[in-house]
């Protein structure tokens, strides 16, 4: 049962890896319903999200920020001759594999001159080049956006997080779309600032200037008051909640604090079932104490002392308790292998916890065919051969 | 009920000192049993004295209820008195708790019951071991003494077999066998032939004569007179007292 909640943490601290313990990512959001509605099928452009004057303001005024690095993230089908793959293509700087912790395996990322010269280069990410070149080597090949080629310079390594992603923090479930990167300046002479997007058939515009920018601290520790004076400044600086910051180190904390909980509900689960069991394994050893009386009375008869009988009947519900633990450890293997199986939840069994479990079934069956020992050996010898 | 004839001086605490290993094997000084049942208390012995020496055959009879069982439950330490005095082997065990009882019942005493009273999922030679396993005995010499009895009283093909694929004699030869595990000082048997039928009876008898041949001292209790004359003294019981004391 532990299981699920280890695996919980684990999710937390892939995150974590992912992001960087000392990075913030704030994200544009679309702003609440209400606009939804007054703007519906208008040919209103839609305005939102981080603006470049937000950046700069991170930057500059915002004490103990190493890096903000910029991202516009569109979502583009990429073409290799006539295979299409869905993905992000990423607008950003040359920082972003230092900044994200994700590194290029072969070939390289742009530098300072692709951007400034706003190249048509391109970085692959690993899931889209098996789609895209099933065959052939990808790098110096070119692709296609639109009616614009791109040279691939560089494929990034494959992510670490396996179903978790950057894009997909809050949305849950959907497999996450492969990110491809472009030079932050190509980004914005291909697509401008007003992005177009067919939607359940009517046309919606909108204009996002920034999609993601990720800060980096100076210090870890600083991590949560940075993330504070981000908020701060732009609440000032935007009328309406059209972003997100997201903590990486709160998401631990939040995830450590679930664990806590489930733990704890799983814990008491499992109290009141091992109460339940050993009620049980009581309620066994009773009966079978009442049935074996005369035999009780032959062996006090035959010179079993108090202490005999009742080590015999512990030894015996330990046994039966025992047998118990080892199938439930058994369970206790096999469910979280199905949990991860067919509800694609993570779990992990600490090893540890199954011979705990086997400890405790242990215990309780001393604990719980105690009283049913007892019972036995301070039965009269003469009343107990006269039993039956 | 009127206190027994008892003329003999009262012995004093100092009498215990000439019970040694030269006395009597068993040594009752006025011993009382009364049972308190609800309000009411049922004298089931009401003063016995009685002396069975080493060696001796005793069978004691006499009508239902009056106090044959609990007479033997006393001598076999199952029991305490509610007065007067037991002394066994020259040991004062009236007194003794819990432990020291079945610490003498494991040691220096043997029963045969009237229903054989085998642990039933236990084998023949597994339940003859029982005793000695309460002794710490290791566990290959008991085997070998179980294995060495059972064929004493002539089960040495049914070792492995159950109690209930045993016939009523041989389960109480089994049971025999199980009360000499522990070579004891008295053995005691309340009707052991009496849920048998007269053949398989005697045989049972016929093991207790050669027991009596090779010196072991027996205490039984019996209805059957046929029984009860082939031991060397007879005893009888009414209402809790010695009613007849009979030496052959
Ligand atoms: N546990 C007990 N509680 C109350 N009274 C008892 C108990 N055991 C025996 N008695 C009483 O003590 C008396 C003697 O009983 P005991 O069993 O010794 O008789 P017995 O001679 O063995 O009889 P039987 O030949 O029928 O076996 C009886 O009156 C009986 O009712
Ligand atoms: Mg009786």
């Amino acid at each position: 049962m532990l299981a699920i909640g280890e695996g919980a943490s684990f999710k937390a601290q892939e995150i974590i890896k992912t992001l960087g313990s000392q990075n913030i990512l704030l994200r544009s959001q679309k702003p609440g319903e209400e606009e939804k509605i007054s703007n519906r099928r208008d040919n209103y452009v839609l305005e939102y999200g981080l603006t470049n004057e937000d950046l700069k303001r991170i930057r500059n005024t915002i004490p103990g920020v190493e890096t903000a690095l910029p991202a516009r993230v569109i979502r583009e089908y990429v073409w290799n001759i006539a295979v299409r793959v869905d993905v992000d293509i990423v607008g950003t700087l040359p920082d972003y594999p230092v900044v994200r912790n994700h590194q290029v395996a072969i070939g390289r990322f742009f530098n300072q001159a692709d951007l400034d010269a706003a190249e048509t280069v391109c970085v692959l990410g690993t899931e889209m080049v098996q789609k895209l070149f099933p065959l052939d080597e990808p790098l110096g090949k070119d692709v296609r956006i639109g009616e614009n080629y791109y040279r691939v310079i560089g494929i990034m390594e494959p992510r670490t997080t396996g179903a978790f992603s950057e894009g997909n923090l809050e949305e849950a479930g959907g497999a996450p779309r492969d990110r491809m990167f472009i030079p932050l300046e190509t980004a914005r002479h291909r697509y401008g600032e007003v992005l177009f997007r067919r939607r359940a058939g009517s046309f919606e515009s909108e204009r996002v200037a920034l999609h993601e920018i990720t800060v980096k601290v100076v210090k870890s520790e600083d991590v949560i008051p940075v993330s504070e004076a981000i908020k701060d400044v732009l609440e000032k600086n935007h009328k309406k909640k059209d972003y997100a910051v997201v903590v990486p180190l709160e998401l631990l904390k939040k995830a450590e604090e679930t664990k806590k909980i489930f733990n704890l509900v799983l814990g008491s689960i499992a109290a009141i079932s091992l109460l339940v069991g050993g009620i049980g394994i009581m309620n066994i050893m009773l009966a079978n104490v009442t049935e074996r009386t005369r035999e009780i009375g032959i062996r006090r008869a035959l010179g079993a002392r108090r202490k005999d009988i009742t080590t015999q009947f512990v030894i015996e519900s330990v046994i039966l308790s025992a047998s118990g633990g080892l199938l439930g450890v058994l369970l206790g293997v096999l469910i979280p292998f199905g949990v991860s199986h067919f509800a694609g939840m993570r779990t992990i069994i600490t090893p540890g916890s199954p011979i705990l479990a086997f400890t405790i079934s242990g215990l309780i069956g001393v604990v719980f065919g105690l009283y049913p020992a007892l019972r036995a050996a301070k039965m009269d010898p003469v009343e107990a051969l006269r039993h039956e | 009920m009127s206190p027994p004839p008892n003329l003999a001086p009262k012995p004093p605490a100092s009498a215990t000192s000439h019970a040694s290993a030269t006395g009597p094997i068993v040594r009752l000084e006025k011993l009382r049993k009364t049972y308190q049942m609800g309000g009411t208390s049922v004298t089931a012995l009401s003063g016995l004295s009685l002396e069975i020496l080493a060696g001796e055959y005793l069978a004691i009879m006499g009508p239902s209820g009056c106090g044959k069982s609990t007479l033997l439950n006393l001598l076999g330490c199952l029991d305490r008195p509610t007065g007067g005095q037991y002394f066994l082997g020259g040991q004062d065990v009236s007194d003794l708790d819990d432990d020291a009882l079945s610490a003498i019942r494991g040691a220096r005493l043997g029963f045969v019951f009237q229903s054989y009273n085998l642990i039933q999922q236990l084998s023949v030679v597994e339940n003859i071991e029982v005793p000695l396993f309460y002794q710490d005995c290791p566990e290959e010499q008991a085997r070998q003494i179980a294995t060495d009895l059972a064929r004493r009283v002539g089960l040495e093909t049914r070792l492995d077999h159950k109690p209930f694929e045993l016939s009523g004699g041989q389960q109480q030869r089994v049971a025999i066998a199980r009360a000499l595990a522990n070579d004891p000082l008295v053995i005691l048997a309340d009707e052991a032939t009496g849920n048998l039928d007269s053949a398989s009876g005697r045989e049972i008898l016929d093991i207790f004569d050669d027991l009596r041949q090779q010196g072991k001292t027996l205490i039984m209790v019996t209805h059957d007179l046929e029984v009860g004359e082939r031991a060397k003294r007879l005893i009888r019981l009414r209402d809790g007292e010695l009613e007849s004391d009979l030496r052959k």
